[in-house]
Parts: C-alpha cells; sequence; structure tokens
C-alpha cells in the first residue's frame, strides 16, 4: 500500500518528519517497507526568471540568458539554453552548478543507471554556462504533477513562484511515498484513509474526515431498478444515478494526487471512481445509465456459457462460478473485476448509474484467477472490501462530482443490503485482557487507546464494552481487542516472564526420533555426510533409473500445480535425489564421497478422494569415488545392523538401476528391506560419470519395531580369546556366506569369523579358489581354564570335518 | 695359569670397550664364558693344594669380568637408545593421520539445538505428516478458504482437499486433538511453498513451538523466547516484539532479535536497523483453541514458528539458501563436530 505523506496530512496534523512517522507506524504494526522521497534525485534547482536573452554568436538555435535566482543564488546569473520556448520573464526551473535532475536521455541511461544528470558550470560553444534551465522531463514529472511539464521545452512556472525557492516544493517533488505492508487482517487500511485513522490513532492527534456532504436533486428519470439474485456473493450493492455529466479536465489538487500513485488522469468522473478507490478503498464503477437495458441491474451467477467483452476488449466465457451485473437482458459488467465494454462511460455519455458494492473476496479471486482477467479493483476486492464503507464511499464521490461540478447528483440511490449495517457491540472483561498479555495497562490507557481507534469504549469495572468500527471485520474477541491495546500501548511494556502458572512437563525426544538421529550418528562416524534433497523429483528420473513401466516406484503422487516438470512428482524411493547428488558432486570436482538421507517416501493411497499418502521413512546411502567399493557400502550397513541389534542377510539384487552381478537384498527376518550396489554401468555411461557410484536404500519403517540400540553389557571371558586362521580350498560356486555359515555353527566357542584373504592361481587348481578366515573362540564363561593348544587342534578338526562334510571343502 | 687369566682379562676388556650393540656384548659374553670354561676345566691338572687359590683367583676373576659387563650393558643399551632416537627421529612438521567423519547436515545440527534447548524447558517433539489435509493446514487453523491469508503462502495442491503442509502449525492441530493441556510441543519438519527464486527455496524446514496451559501470557511468550535467543545466539541476544498478524493466534507478534554480528548498533546483516526478523508468535487463537475442544476460556496459549534454515544461515552466515540443499561435499564437510 502506497500512502504518500502529503496526503495523509490532509486528514491528520503533523509536525514529525517522515522518517520518525515511519517509526511510529512500525511499532503499530504498519511496516514500511521503503520510504521513498520523491525529489530524491534533484538537487540545487531553483526557480529562476529569465530576465535578459541575446541570441549565442556561434549557434542559431542557443540563446544566452541572464536569470536571476534571488539574493541567496544570484541575481544575474548566464546561462545557456537550447529551449526555443524561453522569453523574458519566463519563471522557470534553474538547475545552479554542482545540481542534479533526472536523466531524461536514453542513451545517457544506459552509461548511468541510477538515472541522475550532473550538471556543473561549463562553457557552450564558447560562452560560459552557471547551470541549466530545466523541462519538466529533466524534473521526472508530467502535467498531473504541474501543468505544462510534458511541454517540449523549459517549464514555464507560475508566475507566483518566489524566486530562489527550491523546486522540489514548487512542484510537488518534495514528497515522501510510505510503501506500507498492510496484513491480511487490515484490508481497511488498503486505502489512504485507513491509513490516516491508524496515524491519527498512533500520534494521538484528531482525524480529519474528508468531506461527504452532497445535495440530492429530484429527477424525473426512470428509476433504475436494482435486483441482488446472488446476496451470498455480493452482500450490499448501492447504485446512484448521476445526470448531466460532461467531460473536461479534473483540477489540478486531483490529478497531483492521482500522480503520487502513479496514477493519469482521465476524465472527471474517471479520475473520482480512481480517486474514492484510493482514498477509500472502495472500487466504483460508472456505467452509462443509456446502456443499462430495461432499467434494470441484476447482480447473478452467469450462466454457463455467457459471454462478455470488458472494457478492454477482451471476451470470456463465463461459467456458474462467475458474478455478473447484468441488465435486463445481458452482463454488462463482471462483477469486482472489470465493466463490459457495452456499458462503458463514453464522451457522449449523459447520465451515468455509479456502483459502490461489496463482492465476496473469495469469488472475486476464484474468477479473476480462471479468467486470467485482474484490475485494481478486482485486487482490492480480493483483499475485503466491507459493506460500510460502500455507502459512504458512494457519498464520497458524489462529493467529489459536486465539488468537480461534472454532473448532477440526483435522489435516485438504491441500497440492496443483506447484512446488518448496526455496529456490532462487543463486551470484555478488562482483567481478561490483561491475562492475556500477562501486564495491567491502566484504564485510562485501554479507554484512550480505544477511543483513538474508534471504538467508543465504556468502562464499567471489569466491563469493558465497544461498538466495533463499520470498517474492523475483523475483530471478534477479546483478544482481537487486547491485539488494540497492546500495539498501541507499546510492545517494550511486555516483561519477559517464565510460564509462571504452566505445570511441569516432562520434554524431549521420542524413542523412535533418539534411534533415528542414532543411526544418523553411526553413519557420520562411517564417513558419510548428510544430505537434504527436495521431497519431489521429475517423471524423468523414473527413466533414468530405467524403471519398467508397471514399477511400482512409478506410482507417484502428483503436484497439481508444480513448479516445474522436474519438481512434480513426490518421491517414491530416494535413490534418484542421492545419484543426483553424487553427479553433480563429481562434476564439481569432489572426485569422492560419502552421503546419507534420511527423509519420507510417500505411498499413494485414494489421492482423488482425498486421502493422505503413507509417508514412509527411507535411508538412502550414497558412495562414489576413490577406493569405495560395493563393501564400504555394505560395510556401513552391517555397522548399521551392530549397533541396532539386527542380523541382515544378502541375496543377489534385480534392480534396473543397479549393476545385476554386484548388486544386493538387504533381508531381515525373511522380508527384504532395501538393497544396495553398484549404479548400473549403462547408466553411469548416459551420465558420463568416469567415476563408479554406489547407491543404497533401506525401509527404515520397515525395520522402525526391530531397531534396538540398547546396551547390555556382558561380564568379560574369564580367559582370552583365541584366533585361528584357516586358509581353505573350495568350489568357486560357493559363497562366502555358506562357508561362513558353517564356519560359525560348528562349534559353539566359535564367536566371529572374519575373511582375509582370497586367491586363485597356480597353487590352486582351476575352478577352485583359496578363502582364508579368521576364526576367533572365545571361552564363556562356563570354562574353567583357557583354551589350550590341544582342544582348539580338537575344534579345529571338528569344522574342517563339517566343511568337507557339507561343502566339500579341504584345507590347504 | 695366572697369565692365562691375565690374557684372557686384557683380550676382553679390550674386545668389551669396542662394542655398540647388546647382541656383540652378549656375543662377546658367550665367549668369555667359553674360554673361562677352558680355564676351568685345566683345573683338573693342577696339584690338590694349589686348587683352593686358585679357584679364588679364578671366581674373582669371573665376579669382576661380569660386573664389567654389567657395567658396559648399562653403557650399551643407552649407545642403542642413542642410536635408535637419531634414527627414528622423523619430520615431525609432516601432517598428522587423521581418521575422517562424515558431518550432520546444518539443518540437522539447528533442528537438533533447537530441540535441545525446547527439551529443557519441557517441550516434547512431535511430527506430523509432511502431505496435509486442507483441515489441518488451514481450517482449523483458521484460515477458511476464502481467507486472504491463504494468499501469503502459495500452497502445492497434490487433490481438492489434499496438500504439501506449508506450515508446521498443521501439528499443533493434531496435538491438541490428542492430548489435554498442558501441552508443550515442538513439531520440526519439512514444508513447502510454491516459490523459488534466489531468497525461497519451495522446500525448507520449520519448528513450530506450542503452549497451552492455565494463564499463559504474551509475556510468557517473550521469557521464552528471550531465552531461546540467549542459548541460540548470545547471552546478550534481545528480543523484540511488534505487531503482526497471523490467523492462528491474537495478538500476533513478529519477533526481531538484536543482530548478532553487530550487537544492534546497526550492519549490512540488519540492514542497518540492528533488529533480525526471525520467527512469528502469538497467543493461539481461541478459535483454534476451539477446533480442538480446549476450553479457551479456561486456557491460553502460545505459539511459535521459525525457520530452520533461516536460524542456520543466521547462525553459520550461510548467504544463500539454495546451497543447503546441493548437497556439495565441500559444504557438508564444514560442518563436521
Amino acid at each position: 500500500m502506497k500512502a504518500p505523506f502529503s496526503w495523509l496530512k490532509d486528514y491528520v496534523d503533523m509536525d514529525i518528519t517522515a522518517q520518525e512517522l515511519a517509526d511510529k507506524l512500525f511499532s503499530c504494526g504498519f511496516e514500511v517497507e521503503e520510504l521513498v522521497y520523491l525529489g530524491e534525485k534533484i538537487n540545487r534547482v531553483v526557480v529562476g526568471e529569465v530576465k535578459a536573452l541575446t541570441p549565442h554568436p556561434d549557434s542559431d538555435h542557443m540563446q544566452i540568458c541572464v536569470v536571476d535566482c534571488g539574493e541567496e543564488y544570484g541575481r544575474e546569473l548566464q546561462i545557456v539554453t537550447g529551449a526555443p520556448n524561453v522569453y523574458v520573464g519566463m519563471k522557470t526551473p534553474c538547475a545552479l552548478d554542482n545540481s542534479t535532475v533526472v536523466e531524461s536521455n536514453p542513451a545517457m541511461l544506459e552509461k548511468n543507471p541510477d538515472g541522475i544528470k550532473k550538471i556543473k558550470k561549463g562553457k557552450l560553444r564558447g560562452v560560459e554556462s552557471f547551470g541549466m534551465l530545466c523541462s519538466g522531463e529533466e524534473l521526472g514529472i508530467n502535467d498531473d504533477f504541474y501543468p505544462g511539464a510534458e511541454v517540449n521545452g523549459l517549464l514555464d512556472l507560475a508566475k507566483d513562484a518566489p524566486l530562489g525557492e527550491d523546486i522540489k516544493k514548487i512542484v510537488g517533488l518534495d514528497d515522501w511515498i510510505f510503501d506500507i505492508s498492510v496484513t491480511a487482517n487490515r484490508p481497511d487500511c488498503q486505502c489512504i484513509l485507513g491509513i490516516a485513522r491508524e496515524v491519527a490513532a498512533v500520534l494521538n492527534k484528531p482525524f480529519k474526515a474528508p468531506d461527504f456532504s452532497y445535495t440530492a436533486h429530484k429527477t424525473m428519470a426512470a428509476p433504475v431498478d436494482v435486483e441482488v439474485q446472488a446476496p451470498d456473493l455480493c452482500p450490499r450493492y448501492v447504485g446512484h444515478y448521476v445526470e448531466n455529466v460532461t467531460g473536461g479536465v479534473s483540477p489540478a489538487w486531483m490529478r497531483k494526487r492521482l500522480a503520487l500513485s502513479g496514477i493519469r488522469s482521465i476524465s472527471p468522473i474517471v479520475d473520482i471512481t480512481n480517486f474514492v478507490l484510493l482514498e477509500m478503498g472502495q472500487p466504483m464503477h460508472a456505467f452509462d445509465a443509456e446502456d443499462i437495458g430495461d432499467r434494470k441491474i441484476i447482480v447473478r451467477r452467469a450462466t454457463q456459457g455467457e459471454k462478455i467483452v470488458t472494457l478492454d476488449e477482451k471476451e470470456f466465457t463465463l461459467t456458474t462460478d462467475n458474478l455478473v451485473i447484468c441488465d435486463g437482458k445481458k452482463p454488462v459488467a463482471l462483477a469486482g473485476i472489470m465493466g463490459g465494454l457495452n456499458s462503458e462511460i463514453k464522451n457522449s455519455t449523459k447520465n451515468v448509474f455509479f456502483e459502490s458494492a461489496k463482492f465476496a473476496r473469495d469469488n472475486v479471486r476464484k474468477t479473476s484467477r480462471a479468467l486470467g482477467q485482474s484490475s485494481d479493483s478486482s485486487s482490492r476486492f480480493e483483499k475485503g472490501v466491507d459493506a460500510y464503507t460502500n455507502g459512504l464511499g458512494m457519498d464520497r464521490a458524489l462529493h467529489l462530482i459536486e465539488e468537480l461540478g461534472c454532473g448532477v447528483v440526483t435522489d435516485m440511490r438504491k441500497d440492496v443490503c443483506s447484512v446488518s449495517l448496526v455496529p456490532r457491540k462487543m463486551t470484555a472483561s478488562v482483567a481478561k485482557i490483561n491475562a492475556l498479555l500477562g501486564i495491567t495497562v491502566p484504564n485510562e490507557e485501554i479507554c484512550s487507546i480505544l477511543e483513538r481507534l474508534n471504538f467508543k469504549p465504556e468502562m464499567d469495572g471489569d466491563a469493558l464494552t465497544v461498538e466495533i468500527p463499520g470498517y474492523r471485520d475483523d475483530v471478534d474477541g477479546y483478544p482481537d481487542l487486547a491485539e488494540e491495546i497492546i500495539r498501541m500501548y507499546g510492545y517494550e511494556h511486555i516483561e519477559p516472564t517464565f510460564l509462571d502458572c504452566a505445570k511441569v512437563t516432562g520434554g524431549g525426544l521420542t524413542d523412535e526420533q533418539k534411534k533415528e538421529l542414532h543411526l544418523k550418528n553411526v553413519l557420520r562416524t562411517q564417513g558419510f555426510f548428510e544430505a537434504y534433497n527436495y521431497s519431489f523429483y521429475s517423471p524423468k528420473d523414473f527413466d533414468l533409473m530405467k524403471l519398467s513401466a508397471d514399477a511400482t516406484e512409478r506410482n507417484a503422487v502428483r503436484i497439481l500445480n508444480p513448479i516445474s516438470e522436474e519438481l512434480s512428482l513426490m518421491r517414491t524411493f530416494l535413490a534418484p535425489s542421492m545419484l543426483g547428488n553424487a553427479v553433480r558432486n563429481i562434476r564439481r570436482g569432489n572426485d569422492e564421497g560419502r552421503e546419507f538421507e534420511v527423509a519420507n517416501v510417500y505411498v499413494p493411497k485414494n489421492t482423488q478422494a482425498g486421502e493422505q499418502p503413507e509417508e514412509r521413512k527411507h535411508l538412502v546411502l550414497g558412495v562414489w569415488g576413490g577406493k569405495n567399493d560395493f563393501f564400504d557400502m555394505k560395510g556401513a550397513i552391517e555397522r548399521l545392523a551392530d549397533v541396532f541389534h539386527l542380523s541382515f542377510t544378502y541375496e543377489r539384487a534385480e534392480k534396473t538401476y543397479l549393476h545385476p552381478g554386484v548388486s544386493a537384498n538387504v533381508i531381515l527376518d525373511g522380508e527384504t528391506i532395501g538393497c544396495f550396489g553398484e549404479l548400473d554401468p549403462s547408466i553411469a555411461l548416459s551420465l558420463g560419470l568416469d567415476k563408479k557410484v554406489y547407491l543404497g536404500e533401506l525401509d527404515l519403517a520397515a525395520i522402525a519395531d526391530k531397531l534396538d540400540d540398547g546396551v547390555r553389557y556382558k561380564n568379560l571371558p574369564k580367559f582370552p580369546a583365541v584366533k585361528r586362521d584357516l586358509a581353505l580350498i573350495a568350489d568357486e560356486k560357493l559363497t562366502c556366506a555358506e562357508i561362513e555359515d558353517v564356519l560359525l555353527h560348528s562349534c559353539k566357542y566359535v564367536t566371529n569369523v572374519k575373511l582375509f584373504d582370497v586367491y586363485r592361481g597356480g597353487q590352486v587348481p582351476v575352478g577352485k579358489k583359496s578363502m582364508a578366515f579368521t576364526l576367533t573362540f572365545t571361552p564363556d564363561n562356563n570354562v574353567e581354564k583357557a583354551f589350550t593348544p590341544e582342544t582348539l587342534d580338537g575344534y579345529v578338526k571338528k569344522i574342517l570335518g563339517n566343511l568337507k562334510f557339507k561343502l566339500g571343502i579341504e584345507l590347504r | 695359569m695366572k697369565e692365562k687369566i691375565e690374557a684372557l682379562r686384557a683380550e676382553i676388556t679390550a674386545a668389551m670397550a669396542q662394542t655398540e650393540t647388546g647382541r656383540a656384548l652378549y656375543e662377546l659374553k658367550v665367549k668369555f664364558q667359553t674360554e673361562l670354561k677352558g680355564i676351568m676345566s685345566g683345573m683338573k691338572d693342577l696339584a690338590k693344594e694349589d686348587r683352593p687359590t686358585f679357584g679364588k683367583v679364578v671366581n674373582e676373576f669371573k665376579q669382576d669380568m661380569e660386573e664389567k659387563f654389567e657395567a658396559r650393558a648399562v653403557v650399551v643399551r643407552q649407545m642403542e637408545m642413542e642410536k635408535k632416537y637419531a634414527e627414528e627421529r622423523i619430520d615431525i612438521t609432516m601432517p598428522g593421520k587423521v581418521y575422517k567423519a562424515g558431518a550432520l547436515h546444518p539443518i540437522t545440527l539447528v533442528k537438533n539445538e533447537l530441540i535441545d534447548i525446547f527439551a529443557g524447558m519441557g517441550f516434547k517433539v512431535f511430527e506430523g505428516p509432511e502431505i496435509e489435509t486442507d483441515y489441518y493446514n488451514f481450517t482449523a487453523l483458521n484460515t477458511p478458504k476464502d481467507h486472504p491469508a491463504r494468499d501469503m503462502q502459495d500452497t502445492f495442491y497434490l487433490a481438492e482437499n489434499l496438500l504439501l503442509r506449508t506450515q508446521t502449525s498443521a501439528g499443533q492441530i493434531r496435538v491438541m486433538e490428542k492430548d489435554a493441556p498442558p501441552i508443550k510441543i515442538l513439531s520440526p519438519g519439512r514444508v513447502f511453498r510454491s516459490d523459488d527464486d534466489a531468497t525461497h527455496s519451495p522446500m525448507f524446514h520449520q519448528m513450530e513451538g506450542l503452549v497451552v496451559d492455565k494463564g499463559i501470557t504474551l509475556c510468557d511468550l517473550q521469557g521464552m523466547l528471550a531465552e531461546f535467543a540467549r542459548k541460540m545466539f548470545t547471552s546478550s541476544t534481545k528480543v523484540r516484539l511488534r505487531p503482526s498478524y497471523f490467523p492462528f493466534t491474537e495478538p500476533s507478534v513478529e519477533v526481531d532479535l538484536s543482530c548478532s554480528e553487530c550487537g544492534g548498533k546497526g550492519c549490512r546483516l540488519c540492514k542497518g536497523t540492528g533488529w533480525i526478523e526471525v520467527l512469528g508468535a502469538g497467543m493461539v487463537n481461541r478459535r483454534v483453541l476451539e477446533n480442538c475442544n480446549v476450553d479457551p476460556d479456561e486456557y491460553t496459549g502460545f505459539a511459535f514458528g521459525m525457520g530452520i534454515e533461516r536460524i542456520a544461515m543466521l547462525k553459520y552466515g550461510i548467504n544463500n539458501i539454495k546451497t543447503l540443499f546441493e548437497n556439495d561435499t565441500r559444504f557438508l564437510e564444514q560442518f563436521e563436530d
């Protein structure tokens, strides 16, 4: 919301600076996002009078002027100008030596993006010039700011402009624009008047309301009937008939106000509707009364397929969700958004039917979005217009018609209202207000603040009765009053306390949350960095991962309004994101790395029926480059199994995105809970990767109940564990796991089996491999003495017997 | 005989002085013992009466030499150590060997720190669903369909009533439906908004806090946030409340902290104001309590919500939110602890 300082001063007498006002507004809930000084580019430009003119000896279009800029700046300044409209006795802006004006030359603007042109004394074709006489363009203003500003040549100022006066004061640039951030609960402050009301309240100054008076002349015109068929979408509709409207030009004060808000003057009637929107926040519309068929205004939902052409000559096909203003036959306006071309104000318009209404903000928004059509009015309606202001806005417009003399206000007024206009009364407890705040605001402060905010407070003991202003639809309970009071009283009065009344509660993480954190830390100590990826990915990721058409991962929840196709699907597995991380890192020269992410995947249910998808926590691992291989990733997974007391088994995996020979499913209690392995080389090739990437993903939700990171101490064995190494000749087809299984289960004292070498070659028969294991024998506490070499030999013999019997394995 | 002994004494003593290693000394000792054995074996050839005298001489000789060997052993050990020291001398300026662990992501670090701070004040941690219904994300939070506050957030929709939660506030409702006051919860997690530019990420994290009990006041909110600010930033960090608007709180406040960079004097980080906007908060709106069947005349409460990325960026001096989601290891490894 943009509010000029000068305009606010119309309603409140202020003797503070713009910055001081900005601070005040900030303190009561209106953050001034930007405070712009209109004349910031203009410096040392003053009113001068051309006293004498002589032709330039070396130029046929330049003239040498003697300019009087008053005592302070010089009575006889010599300035050369090329402007054709200069004349003796002209008062015009004079940029002195070392001054700045607005850069108006487009070629120079490119070099000088701040748009400031510096003026210094110098010689023009040999003649000294001590400054520059300026055009309106060089001050950055148009005709609406100052009449004649758009003339090609010097700005011809009024004859009463005082010599030497700062030009910013003369042309209205000595002003500030407050760009105020208005919160969504205060649509009443989306206008100058609303901000002015707040300014008056926070400064504790009287508010000077604008003039709403007008004289209603009896009209002979046939009445225009108003019928609101959709009161839910149009709670109030005020219409007023104005006769004999005239064209012409709006007065300078109004044009300037509009100009400060960036709106060009068009005609008095249009200017008044724009002015009322800015000042009162009430969108107005003017129909050419002659175009209203059957002298009827009907506010109704459009029929399916009904068409309207709006003022900007765009045609729209409507649905029953759209609200239209119709005459007896056809739509004449898209309610709250734009008038119809068929009833617009023309030069020939004699009589006007003015509209000031409230349209439901949600409906205006929906229609505006659906049709892709918007206007200042529609954006105002979307924020919320109150029924109270409908009438006041109309009165203000009628007053201005009288003041500008651009029409005759009649006594034909139609007001169809389905909501109460009686101000709401509310009684609240002062004690409760103070209890919510935690401090005691003095009663007289409470009354003073609410008085200033037009709540007409009456205090009777603890009972505080207020009348809620008609424009404050947001207030409906005592906490609202508490907020009004504290924002004016000042938040600095709030003293920090520490839950003086509250009960003690136990805090902290749940077991599940603690385990997740533990899991992350286990991975961290394994050299993994934690990653965070977006929860959405691209359908292309499915193809990249070579997923079959019927792969379950392809069944993903789709975002209806994604930012882009790349971010349109909710993740059903995390591996593509991790692959993305690996690729990005490798391309950036991070040759080696380990990352993990713990995040939800989303398993769709009946999304269209509004059923929430199942959110399952997954863990994804990524390892790339360096000496990393399959077993580094397996090691990390084994480490997790150790810490959480799980025993995983592994089977060959068949995943389209993993190397068929270098990938495994992770199995827990007969259930596959994840997989890991080398990225399929064909995918690596298509991505141009020169490093191997390993990906792993575990369904944490599936194992959540089984994670047990509790520590249970076991008594230390009385005797030390003993290690024996065995080199075995095994058939090539046997897996490590099969051998380990026999090694572990042939003797109860074997507590650990670790493969340390695999050999194939000369000394091993073809089709066989040599595998060397370290076996750890740990005596339990029932063992009375340490293992002797002889007892160990006995165990080993038994183990070897089992190996030979079960797997045909020989000692090497 | 005596000559033999003296000759051996002279020979061994001389050789001993040359020994520099334990090994050489040991070998010399073996040699000495062998020679001595030879001498002693000659004893049987002596006359019986000469034997005791000779025995005494040999014993003295043996004792003397053993003392010498022991003394030399101390010297040799010292020499050997000196040599070892010299040989094993290293360039201590060479780099140390480091076993590198990974690191948790700064979002997790900040989340953990926040949980630590508030868990100590009695807050439990609740994680609600990331895909929410319209009801929990908006309606129950006093933000009906036509509410202009819905425009403040660009929402990703999955179906008419299904959306990616735009705020962790949705968790408030789920907790209040389930538990009776006193309630103190933190609700951290991913949130989503359809915003993607230099300063916005379509996904980010929030941490919601909610307290509902009898007699909770705005002063309590101020006090709790002051404690948070001191612990999260510095002990001199100050808290400023200023009026704002959220549909689910009334009164609503924007909470600024004094700038940790300049201490409130004004700098580039705080754009010269001395304050940094950190979170939104307020007293829980009566309608929200009513929606959860909590009697608003008996209970009051406050809620606050902050962006975890924002806190992380302030705390670590990260200037671009996008780097948090690129997962570049050169970024991540800076958060080792």
